[in-house]
């Protein structure tokens, strides 16, 4: 199979004893506002998991997180290469029209997004934007299942209904990749509140880029986390640019974690280009959610391309591409690994080789599935059935033709009036019937 | 007054009545007790015990981990109402105002009426967005709107807005209980509304529209503040003209029921449609063009809407009051639709 790959992470180092009795003791633990204190005393009362009243597959959200390992560095490097080639792969079935849409590719932003995932427990729930197929990969979604999705096939990871914008896998606990920049900040806020309210231990991450902490919902979403004390890592991937747009250009603090100090948050900036100093960081980040200080991450990271596939980012000097390509996180831990003897050139060699037949195998999948059939097209509106509700397709009547047909009318405009009404009057010399009609009252007995 | 929790709770049965205002607390305060699931967000609902007091002694019942008093921050606490819906909680949002529900509009439209359909039917969104609506109360241009329709425009999104105490409660029980995100409408000036309220009733159905005075002449088509500006109408012109009017409740603006409008249309050939909202692109126009499409045969004089006057609403009481729909504006295009269908000279025919 497509993802068997791709190597399991494999601990080297286990989460601390007192890491996890850290997270036991999160309500203790909590700053002493009159809110916290509530909550916490009654959290012990609702701590049972509570099947969810919407019937999905929601209810375990309490089972404890099994321990947070460590990623071995060569495994990083593999999720990493997985990410860039299918990164290569879907930019290149962009250009083949095999995908409709924007396309935003984590092209540079490998590291980042294989040392935040390493860090999360599976427990753990991410909301991310439109930037977001790497973190659908590290997150343990089907490679395939990803690439249907761009594909706009039936197996695709939001069933074909979101595209390259809208990953969501609730299995793999990715609640969605955001179009709307800010989006998903108020969103994974309500998260962590719901795992406050059941008493969870597990904690959400957000991610957002850089321009993203310039949007009221950025600031609006802290303040309530910081209030409340909630589980989440709010996690900035500062590639440097918003769009076209730099962060000096942008944000009148270009030093975007100190943004926390306004909400008496805990915050820090790590080198997004080496998959360990991320994992690290976001470790210690999580620990602190899940005691209940929510906490700014800024992570710097490398857009080595354009903002999307059609982006040629001509607003990029040649210089500053010359750095961004000097920042290749990929080449960078190959080299690493190489140079420290953690892996041999032909190691390398094969993992790029079986990345590559991993990606291929991910396009035959996305390929072959089919298109979800048309008749599908309002299976999705609402949950819970609703009465005339509408399912008409463009162009369809809103009442069904009455089955009575006046024999005077032409076949064309079938039971279009009552019985006994007025012509046609596009038939025959019967223009001047339609206006005398009109005047006419109606007769009786003609309602339906 | 105090409330007290059994004031708030009493397990009454049988038919009693009660203001707009109750029913909504009481079934509110009902619905918590019966799923630990609900929780209420929102601004000043807690100790201030709600603007218009709809969430009094609900705090001391329920406590502040479900009764929660937000930051004034409408787009981060109804989002977050979405997230927590989506890990399966039923919280139910109170924006102070719909006029503030604007500040909201993103997570209301892009991620709340969104998320069910663009992730391929994964996760529901299971909340309530409770709104009053509202003018006249001298509150000027930017608290006086009654933008539903923005909502009600919205596939995704389910939009329910009683006129009675009675429906009130239906309403909110269904919605509490709805998988989908339903916007809540109600009304500054129904809150004191009294009626009476079967509290063994069934939920209502979301999606459907009621009959509340049937009649032969003319079908007067509204909902909301509207519905009993509609029946009082009716009242006086069944009085001075022995008009007699068929009044529909829409109760529920997305989905919207056609059939029930349109069916009654086609019995009484005429319709007038109530609306709070402005005129131009209003829920009178999509009701209006139903009809023409659905009774365009059987229409005896065309479809005619009541609805404000299109300015930002003036503060001055003249104007104020000049701006929104009053009876007279109401009696005055029902007569007209009445005489354009021949009223008093084909009763004897239409009617036999």
């Amino acid at each position: 199979m497509v993802r068997s790959t791709i190597p399991t992470a494999e601990g080297t180092k286990g989460a601390t004893p007192a890491s996890r009795a850290k997270a036991k003791t999160r309500p203790s633990a909590r700053p002493k506002r009159a809110s916290a204190k509530t909550a916490s005393e009654t959290r012990s009362k609702t701590a049972k998991p509570t099947a969810t009243s919407a019937g999905t597959a929601q209810a375990s959200h309490l089972s404890p997180p099994p321990a947070a390992k460590q990623r071995r560095l060569t495994d990083l490097y593999r999720q990493m290469l997985l990410i860039r080639r299918f990164e290569e792969r879907a930019g290149r079935s962009y250009t083949e029209a095999l995908v409709g849409g924007y396309l935003h590719l984590n092209l540079g932003e490998e590291a980042f997004i294989a040392g935040t995932a390493a860090a999360m427990e599976p427990t753990d729930y991410l909301f991310t934007n439109y930037r977001e197929h790497g973190f659908a990969l590290a997150r343990g979604a089907d490679p395939g299942r990803v690439m249907a999705e761009l594909y706009g096939r039936q197996d695709g990871l939001s069933k074909g209904w979101g595209g390259s914008m809208h990953m969501f896998d609730l299995q793999h606990r990715l609640m969605g990749g955001y179009g709307i920049v800010g989006g998903q900040l108020p969103l994974a806020t309500g998260a962590a509140l719901a795992i406050d309210y059941r008493g969870g231990s597990e904690a959400v991450v957000a991610t957002m880029g850089d321009g993203t902490t310039n949007i009221g919902a950025f600031h609006e979403s802290l303040n309530i986390a910081a209030l409340w004390n909630l589980p989440i890592v709010y996690v900035i991937d500062n590639n440097e640019l918003g769009m076209g747009t730099s962060v000096e250009r942008s944000s009148a603090e270009p030093d975007l974690h100190k943004r926390a100090a306004a909400y008496k948050m805990e915050s820090a900036r790590v080198d997004g280009t080496d998959p360990s100093k991320v994992q690290e960081a976001t470790r210690h980040a999580l620990s602190r959610a899940r005691a209940g200080h929510p906490y700014l991450l800024e992570v710097m990271t490398v857009r080595l391309k354009g903002h999307s596939v059609v982006d040629p980012a001509t607003y990029r000097s040649k210089e500053e591409t010359a750095q961004a390509l000097a920042r290749d996180p990929l080449s960078r831990l190959a080299q690493r690994l190489v140079d420290e003897g953690t892996a041999t050139q032909a190691e390398l060699a094969a993992w790029d080789r079986e990345t590559r037949d991993a990606v291929a195998a991910a396009e035959r999948f996305a390929k072959a599935s089919p298109l979800p059939p048309v008749d599908s097209l309002f299976d999705y509106t609402y949950a819970s059935p609703v009465p005339n509700e509408s399912r008409r397709l463009p162009g369809d009547p809103l009442f069904p033709p009455p089955t009575r047909v006046s024999a005077q009318l032409g076949s064309h405009i079938q039971g279009g009036r009552p019985e006994g009404h007025a012509q046609n009057r596009w038939a025959e010399g019967s223009v001047q019937d339609e206006w005398t009609a009109r005047a006419e009252p109606k007769l009786a007995g003609v309602a339906a | 007054m105090t409330a007290s929790t059994a004031e708030v709770g009493a397990a009454e049965i049988g038919t009693v009545t009660m203001t707009y205002r109750e029913a909504l607390r009481t079934t509110l305060a009902e619905e918590m007790r019966r799923d630990k699931d609900v929780l209420l967000i929102g601004e000043e609902i807690g100790l201030f015990e709600g603007s218009y007091k709809i969430t009094k002694g609900l705090l001391k019942e329920f406590g502040p981990k479900r009764v929660r008093d937000t930051p004034i921050a409408e787009e981060g606490f109804t989002g977050a109402a979405v997230g927590a819906a989506m890990l399966g909680l039923r919280p139910i949002v109170e924006l102070m105002t719909i006029n503030f529900s604007l500040l909201a509009l993103d997570q209301i439209v892009n991620h709340a009426a969104k998320i069910y359909g663009m992730f391929g039917g994964q996760v529901p969104v299971p909340m309530v967005i409770r709104t009053p609506g509202g003018g006249g109360q001298q509150l000027g241009a930017t608290h006086s709107q009654n933008v539903e329709l923005y909502y009600s425009f919205v596939p995704g999104l389910k939009v329910v807005a009683p006129a009675t105490p009675a429906a009130a409660r239906g309403l909110m029980q269904a919605a509490i209980r709805d998988n989908d995100p339903v916007l809540f409408l109600e009304n500054l000036s129904l809150y004191n509304s009294k009626g009476e309220v079967d509290l063994g009733a069934a939920p209502l159905e979301i999606g459907r529209a009621a009959v509340v005075r049937p009649g032969r002449d003319l079908t007067v088509i509204a909902y909301s503040r509207m519905v009993p500006v509609a029946l009082e109408a009716a009242r006086q012109l069944h009085a001075s003209d022995g008009a007699d009017l068929e009044v529909i409740d829409l109760r529920s603006l997305r989905p919207l029921d056609r059939d029930t409008f349109v069916h009654s249309v086609r019995r009484t050939h005429a319709a007038v449609v109530l609306e709070d909202d402005w005129l131009t692109y209003g829920i009178g126009a999509e009701v209006s063009a139903s009809i023409g499409e659905g009774a365009f045969d059987y229409l005896d004089a065309p479809v005619r809407r009541v609805a404000m006057a299109e300015v930002p609403m003036p503060y001055s009481k003249p104007l104020e009051t000049a701006a929104l729909p009053q009876m007279t504006d109401v009696t005055r295009a029902i007569k007209d639709t009445l005489a354009a269908t021949g009223f008093n000279n084909s009763r004897s025919i239409r009617h036999d």
